[in-house]
């Protein structure tokens, strides 16, 4: 018991000195993160009988016995980081975080700041932009299991970075948001939040990544706001180091004929968590939810999704591939929801896994709930190894069994990588899952 | 759009009448030690058996109920307003002279043809707890095997009985397996000597007839080695205003090379709670196929498994469920691969209809060093008015070599141009509705026995109607 009580104090203690640290701050985010910790103090660490926790590893659930939040860095070489923080050909605006440190900001052009756009880190827009954030920040519903984890990120969250678009303005060239994990058992708390009014378009990259292999926790939240036909296009690269313990929260609200884009690619992490709710809130709104996962010896990725559908008239689309080398493992949980009146929905949900080791694992858990009838809902899951008649297809053609293999793979995650609209990103990517499957 | 008032209640005349009850055994409400001493003292049952149910007693109390999954309708079964053990005569009946005129009335409800209960190859069917007709066909008997009550094969043939019950489904499986292995009378037992092909269907029909009155049949079904048998139940309950309880739980076992039907026809009075379980093992080559089809209940949870423990052995569920006003079918299948090149199949069709909700719920399991097994599943699910629900809750877990799973499920409506074509052609929209519900769950019916799928047909006929204008 005294060990435990020892473990209570270390928190509060850096909870404590996390607040003193924000001297600056106003007062309501001062009061709105002693809630978020009472909350998180208080929530039960997710149980077996949890059903969103089935088939979960929760044996280093328990962070506090870990990792340290008092937000020490000992970050040394900022410029390499800031140099390698570069996935794009283009940008509108770029963030590097490092422990949850500004390292380098490239604000968005005057014109588009003329027009009201806002791009600044979480930190500046407590500051300056504090009537936006008591709107929307964490106003997404948290309800896939992670709910203590959500309350652990709004007590600790320090940086990130908040993206305003007014009514009609579109951008091109895509914002990004680089976040680094760099101390020994540190912790990260990347927020994003992207919020699009009424007919604009915007793209957002964001990237998680470690500097060195040493373990660390990241408790990532990304939350979108697409207003009536406005267009979110978002891909996010997870590549920490595989000693990681990483949990991820995104949450997307789509209004009346809106078009939110979701694209993950997940390689790193000892442990991955992400929890992705897409609710499809008004008529004629569209949301598609894409990702990809390369894993290897001792990872487990565990992914969970849901799709609501509250109005009439919507559709969305979830295709979710796992390749599995070694003895790895991966959950894909997604459900789809279709409310009572959401008449004329189109609900889609694709999980492929593809294993690569007979000691690899592979959970699907495809659910659906429909509670309207004039709909046209599917789910399909299928597990199974490269087919033999692939494989010789190219033994044929004198393509070694190994490259074989691998181009399969490769070919496997095209349909996932194809759809991100940045180009040098979509060769970013892939120079990643190559690097990763050579191992 | 249809309201619930216009919705026809379910058509439930051959079931819905009851007998006086005239019970001589009757162990009163509510569950305790007590309870189980009296079940024992009744059917002068050896020891083993007492401490085996008090075991199981234990066991159920202590499990809590699995709600934090499943329908929290669940809590509304009151366990202490259920009589756990009605008999109206402990010793089974031999010939169809001895029969009781209320069971022979029975028979003529459920509107058999004379000819045909003589040429029911055994029939087996239970009223309250005891087997109270039990005839084996000679020709049946002649080769060996045994078709009786489970109470008098747990008297008679213990060496059996004792080898394979309770090893399916351990009484911990759930809680309600714990509570039928506490209170536990009737169902069938049956054992089919190696190589024989039993070429009847062997058939029980079951009836609850006491108001309160739950009922927890034990079937055991032992096949040996390259047998084959076909076994069906199908019930009918009358009406009653308090809840009542069914908690079967079906063992099967099959041998090397043996084959196993087991058909349901379930259709409960809209106030029961059916929480069955049923489960086979399948050793090498053996083939278990469940045909499950559940119409009545109020809330039917029921997910027959096969446990795949020899070589290529194979096991399938086909189920059709329909789900009426204030009705919850919560169906599915479990499908546990325990050895190399072992395959599944799973097709679930659902219906649902007016505020009636189905649900599917499956487990696919393929551990670690099996090699070339495969599954599939499909589920697809029709939803009829706009207030009908329905949901897919599958859980597939693979690993090893080679190995094949394959989910897909779908969610639609009866198409308007399907219907509108058929009534260009004179068709009422209720007979086109029917029709075209029909023909959904066609290709599942054929697999069905013929009489079982006629029977089928007329009584999605009868929920159809209706359902639609």
């Amino acid at each position: 018991m005294e060990a435990e009580t020892g473990i209570d104090e270390s928190i509060r203690y850096d909870f404590q000195n996390h607040i003193d640290s924000l001297n600056t701050a106003p007062e309501w985010w001062i009061q709105y993160k002693q809630d978020a910790f009472d909350s998180y103090m208080d929530l039960p660490l997710p149980r077996r009988s949890d059903e969103n926790w089935r088939f979960a590893n929760r044996s280093d659930l328990d962070v506090e016995r870990s990792y340290a939040f008092d937000g020490e860095s000992s970050l040394a070489d900022r410029s390499k980081l800031e140099q390698a923080s570069q996935f794009t050909e283009t940008q509108s605006g770029s963030y590097v975080f490092a422990d949850n440190q500004l390292v380098s900001a490239n604000h968005a052009p005057q014109e588009l700041q003329d027009k009201g756009v806002i791009w600044c880190s979480i930190s500046e827009a407590i500051e300056r932009h504090g009537d936006l954030l008591k709107d929307y920040f964490m106003k997404q519903d948290v309800d896939l299991g992670s709910e203590k984890f959500a309350q652990l990120h709004s007590a600790f969250v320090t940086n990130g970075i908040l993206l305003y678009i007014p009514k009609g303005v579109e951008i091109d060239a895509p914002f990004c948001a680089y976040n680094w994990a760099s101390t020994p058992n540190g912790a990260i708390f990347p927020h994003t939040l992207v919020i699009a009014e009424e007919f604009s378009s915007v793209r957002l990259v964001e990237a998680h990544l470690s500097d060195g292999e040493d373990a660390a926790l990241s408790c990532g939240v990304t939350h979108l706001f697409a207003g009536i036909g406005a267009k979110i296009n978002y891909t996010h690269v997870q590549n920490f180091n595989e000693q990681t313990l990483g949990f991820q929260i995104n949450s997307n609200i789509a209004g009346k004929d809106s078009q939110v884009e979701m694209n993950s690619v997940i390689l790193g992490c000892r442990h991955y968590r992400s929890e992705t709710h897409g609710q499809v809130k008004g008529s004629g709104a569209h949301v598609d939810m894409r990702s990809m996962a390369l894993t290897d010896a001792g990872q487990e990725i565990d992914q969970r999704t849901l799709q609501t559908h509250s109005a009439p008239n919507t559709t969305s689309n979830l295709l979710f591939k796992n390749a599995l080398k070694e003895q790895s493992k991966t959950i894909f949980s997604g459900l789809i929801k279709v409310d009572e009146g959401a008449q004329q929905t189109d609900a889609y949900q694709t999980n492929r896994n593809l294993l690569l080791s007979s000691n690899a694992e592979a959970n699907s858990l495809p659910g659906l709930e429909i509670e309207a009838n004039d709909v046209k809902c599917s789910h399909g899951a299928t597990t199974s190894e490269i087919e033999d008649e692939e494989i010789f297809y190219m033994l044929a053609r004198g393509i070694p069994r190994e490259a074989a293999q691998e181009l399969i793979v490769y070919g496997f995650f095209e349909e996932v990588l194809s759809q991100i609209a940045d180009e040098t990103l979509a060769e970013r990517t892939r120079e990643l899952i190559r690097a990763k499957f050579r191992g | 759009m249809t309201t619930a008032a216009s919705q026809i209640d379910i058509d439930r005349d051959k079931g819905d009448f009851k007998y006086e009850e005239s019970h001589k055994y009757d162990a009163g409400y509510g569950l305790t030690e007590k309870t189980i001493d009296y079940i024992c003292d009744v059917k002068g049952e050896d020891d083993w058996i007492r401490d085996f149910r008090k075991r199981a007693l234990k066991v159920f109390e202590s499990k809590a109920m699995p709600t934090h999954w499943a329908t929290k309708d669940l809590d509304n079964i009151v366990f202490d307003n259920i009589r756990y053990y009605l008999a109206g005569d402990k010793q089974a009946k031999k010939s169809w002279d001895d029969v009781p005129d209320e069971v022979k009335e029975t028979f003529e409800r459920l509107g058999i043809p004379e000819n045909e209960r003589k040429f029911l190859a055994g029939v087996e069917a239970q009223f309250d707890s005891e087997a109270a007709y039990s005839n084996i066909k000679e020709a049946v008997a002649k080769d060996g095997v045994i078709f009786m009550g489970s109470t008098e094969g747990l008297m008679k043939h213990p060496e059996l009985f004792k080898k394979w019950f309770g090893k399916v489904i351990p009484t911990g499986d759930n809680k309600f397996s714990a509570l039928n292995s506490a209170v536990f009378s009737g169902g069938s037992f049956i054992y089919v000597p190696p190589g024989v092909k039993v070429s009847h269907p062997l058939q029980a029909y079951f009836r609850i007839n006491a108001e309160n009155f739950g009922q927890f049949e034990r079937t055991l079904i032992i096949a040996d080695e390259g047998s084959e048998v076909t076994y069906m139940e199908g019930c009918t309950a009358p009406k009653f205003d308090t809840a009542t309880l069914h908690s079967a739980v079906v063992e099967l076992v099959a041998m090397p090379g043996a084959k196993i039907e087991y058909i349901t026809v379930q259709n409960w009075s809209s106030n029961v709670f059916n929480l069955v379980t049923k489960r086979a093992v399948a050793h090498e080559n053996s083939v278990v196929k469940w045909i499950d089809c559940n119409i009545g209940s109020r809330l039917t949870m029921k997910y027959p498994g096969v446990v795949l423990k020899g070589r290529k052995a194979r096991g399938e569920v086909m189920s059709i469920a329909l789900a009426n006003d204030g009705q919850h079918q919560d169906t599915g299948a479990k499908m546990i691969h325990a050895a190399d090149e072992t395959t599944s199949n799973v097709i679930s069709k659902s219906i649902s209809v007016g505020k009636g909700r189905s649900t599917y719920r499956g487990q696919v399991h393929m551990p670690k060093h099996l090699k070339g097994c495969k599954n599939n599943t499909e589920c697809d699910a029709l939803l009829i008015n706009s207030d009908s629900r329905t949901d897919t809750y599958p859980a597939i877990t693979v690993r090893g070599d080679q190995n094949y799973v394959q989910h897909e499920a779908s969610v639609s409506k009866v198409s308007a141009e399907q219907i509108f074509y058929m009534q260009q052609r004179g068709l009422s929209e209720a007979e086109a509705m029917s029709l075209s519900v029909n023909g959904f769950v066609n290709d599942l019916t054929r697999q069905f026995p013929m009489e079982y799928s006629v029977e089928l047909k007329r009584l999605i006929e009868l929920e159809m109607e209706g359902s639609v204008g």
